[in-house]
């Protein structure tokens, strides 16, 4: 497949800006409804993306997310500058969470993040560096042998 | 033809090409080229902005005119409990329902009461449903329409439980033709309306073919001469007239009306469209799971918002609560049994007959690769463009020509910036793209003819 039929996108998130958080996942869902996806996987990206937004949001200094679609996969690189993770097979538990109370009282931090993205994704991969940040390969398939 | 009916024409002779009705639009369904607006059918969910944007009332609701009563031998009006806020607050249902029997119509329905049993079937789907939360009010078909074009994901969260005016026009025309013997089609049922929007759930309901109502006529019409038949009329009792009130159902006039009178803990009102995009959002992003229902209305405050309406949307919205406050206070509950309603709920009586289909708005290509590369394009183009959403173009923004230029609804030199040396490399993309899916869609339509010649 060449190049031509690729399109790539890139996004910034700003941690701890609560009031812009979702706009990112937001306009990524109105590319996806525009190019004509399955309405059930926008629904999915759209889950897996609030909660990787969210993460940057409340926990990382900055983060960036890339967005790859070509007419096989959907592909979100979602890289943020921040704490990391220290334990991913803890963090990937239900109900583990280092939110504060502050995070809890506004409806996040239930410890759910993390295993909602592998639930919603095709694939899932996550790298972490303690002190460096987090990254995310998230890939949804398009063509219907490949969906969940 | 057009396949979806409006309930909003653009009268050309007066509009001005003022562009108010562009900017207002919240679908981006109106373009105005030539100096002319005009509306993308496929884009527009009848919300009204447009009528109230526009300074030449070039915008116009279509509504009935009273002539039409005279088709029929019986006529029976069925006015919105949004009409019940419209006057002042001594003035209660039992009087504009004996107002309206002067206006020409054989017989008023007290709305409320159906919605009242509508309510308590609401309560009855939201305890039994397993499904995806939260669950979404069918009362206001701009909402209905929203979701089948943008949020067609959240269709099978909107409650198929048939509308009330719908519901009463049914039972009113069985009870009726056996009474006076006369021919169901014989009997015109007549909404008054809050708004134009259902117009169109009158004339092109969202699920399925037929509606039981024969027209709809505004508020604001009947107003006038409402008020004067209702001047001079016997004062009857206030005590009296205030038990006849089903609060469950006064409660459909306002935003929030439905959850309060059923004591609904797990739910929501939302009122005005741009705030209901922002909450449907949050559903899609699975941010409003616990929540059991969402009650929203596209206009603010609700049916006493509707632009067909005469009074100021806070007074009238005011006057309903206090109205509920009061029924509250008092503990008058003139509502139906629901024990009654559970045995009509189980023997179907409530659902409606279709199903709500979505109506997605078609993607920039049927094709994924293609539309890839017309999103693509549409990017690059917009990066050319001074993002000032002058709308000089005719589109409402920058973002949206873009998109008009790739789908070939829009040319490039439409812009009044456009300067040929910042498009250079997008004309031939662009080119090429139009090309090749025009002729991908001749050999389409050939193929179809080619099929249907063959049936």
């Amino acid at each position: 497949m060449s190049d031509e039929y690729v399109l790539s996108q890139q996004f910034e998130i700003t941690g701890g800006d609560f009031g812009n958080a979702g706009k990112t996942s937001t306009s990524i869902k109105e590319i996806l409804k525009e190019i004509g996806i399955e309405p059930s996987i926008i629904i999915r990206a759209s889950i897996a993306l609030y909660e990787s937004e969210m993460n940057i949001v409340m926990y990382a200094q900055r983060g960036k997310v890339f967005l790859n679609i070509t007419p096989e996969k959907l592909h979100f690189k979602i890289e943020d500058q921040g704490p990391g993770i220290g334990n991913i097979e803890l963090a990937m538990k239900e109900g583990f969470s280092t939110a504060t109370d502050k995070m809890r009282e506004m409806g996040f931090g239930a410890g759910m993040g993390l295993p909602n993205i592998k639930r919603n994704a095709d694939r899932f991969e996550i790298s972490s560096i303690p002190d460096k940040g987090t990254t995310l390969d998230i890939t949804f398939c398009l063509n219907k042998t490949g969906s969940k | 033809m057009s396949p979806y009916f409006h309930s909003i024409r653009i009268d050309t002779d007066k509009c001005k090409g003022r562009m108010k009705c562009l900017r207002a639009c919240p679908t981006q369904a109106i373009r105005v080229r030539d100096g002319k607006a005009s509306i993308i059918e496929e884009k527009c969910i009848d919300c009204g902005e447009c009528i109230t944007a526009c300074p030449h009332g070039a915008i116009v609701p279509l509504t009935d005119p009273f002539g039409e009563l005279t088709k029929f031998r019986y006529t029976v009006a069925i006015p919105s409990p949004a009409l019940y806020a419209q006057f002042g607050r001594e003035i209660l249902p039992a009087k504009i329902l004996s107002g309206i029997k002067k206006l020409g119509f054989d017989s008023a329905f007290d709305l409320a009461l159906t919605c009242g049993e509508v309510s308590f079937a609401v309560q009855e789907y939201l305890r039994d449903y397993k499904g995806p939360k939260p669950l979404i009010s069918n009362a206001c078909p701009t909402i209905v329409r929203l979701i089948q074009v943008k949020y067609p994901e959240l269709i099978h969260q909107l409650i198929p439980i048939e509308l009330p005016r719908e519901l009463a026009a049914r039972e009113i025309k069985k009870k009726l033709s056996k009474q006076l013997k006369i021919d169901e089609k014989d009997i015109g049922a007549f909404y008054l309306t809050p708004c134009p929007v259902k117009m169109i759930s009158i004339k092109q309901p969202a699920e399925k073919g037929q509606s039981f109502l024969d027209g709809a006529i505004s508020i604001a019409d009947v107003y006038g001469p409402l008020l004067s038949a209702m001047e001079g009329m016997e004062k009857g009792s206030y005590r009296k007239a205030l038990e006849s009130i089903c609060i469950l159902g006064v409660g459909w006039a306002m935003v929030g009306g439905i959850c309060r009178t059923l004591r609904l803990k797990n739910s929501m009102a939302v009122s005005g469209l741009n705030e209901i995009i922002k909450v449907f959002d949050d559903i899609e992003r699975g941010k409003l799971r616990n929540i059991d229902f969402i009650e929203a209305y596209s206009c603010l405050q609700g049916c006493v918002g509707g632009s067909l309406t005469v009074e100021n949307l806070y007074t009238s919205y005011n006057k309903i609560l206090k109205l509920i406050e009061t029924l509250e206070f008092e503990e008058i509950k003139a509502c139906p049994d629901i024990r009654e309603v559970r045995k009509l709920y189980n023997n179907d009586y409530f659902f409606i007959k279709g199903k709500f289909e979505p109506r997605p708005l078609k993607p920039l290509d049927q094709d994924l690769a293609k539309a890839i590369n017309k999103r693509k394009l549409k990017e690059e183009i917009y990066e050319t463009l001074r993002k000032i959403d002058c709308g000089v173009c005719g589109a409402p923004t920058c973002l949206v020509f873009a998109e008009d230029v790739v789908k070939g609804d829009a040319d490039l030199t439409d812009c009044v910036f456009y300067a040929p040396e910042n498009t250079e490399k997008i004309t031939d993309k662009l080119s090429a793209l139009l090309n090749e899916s025009v002729s991908i869609n001749l050999s389409d339509s050939y193929t179809n003819k080619l099929i249907n010649k063959k049936d």
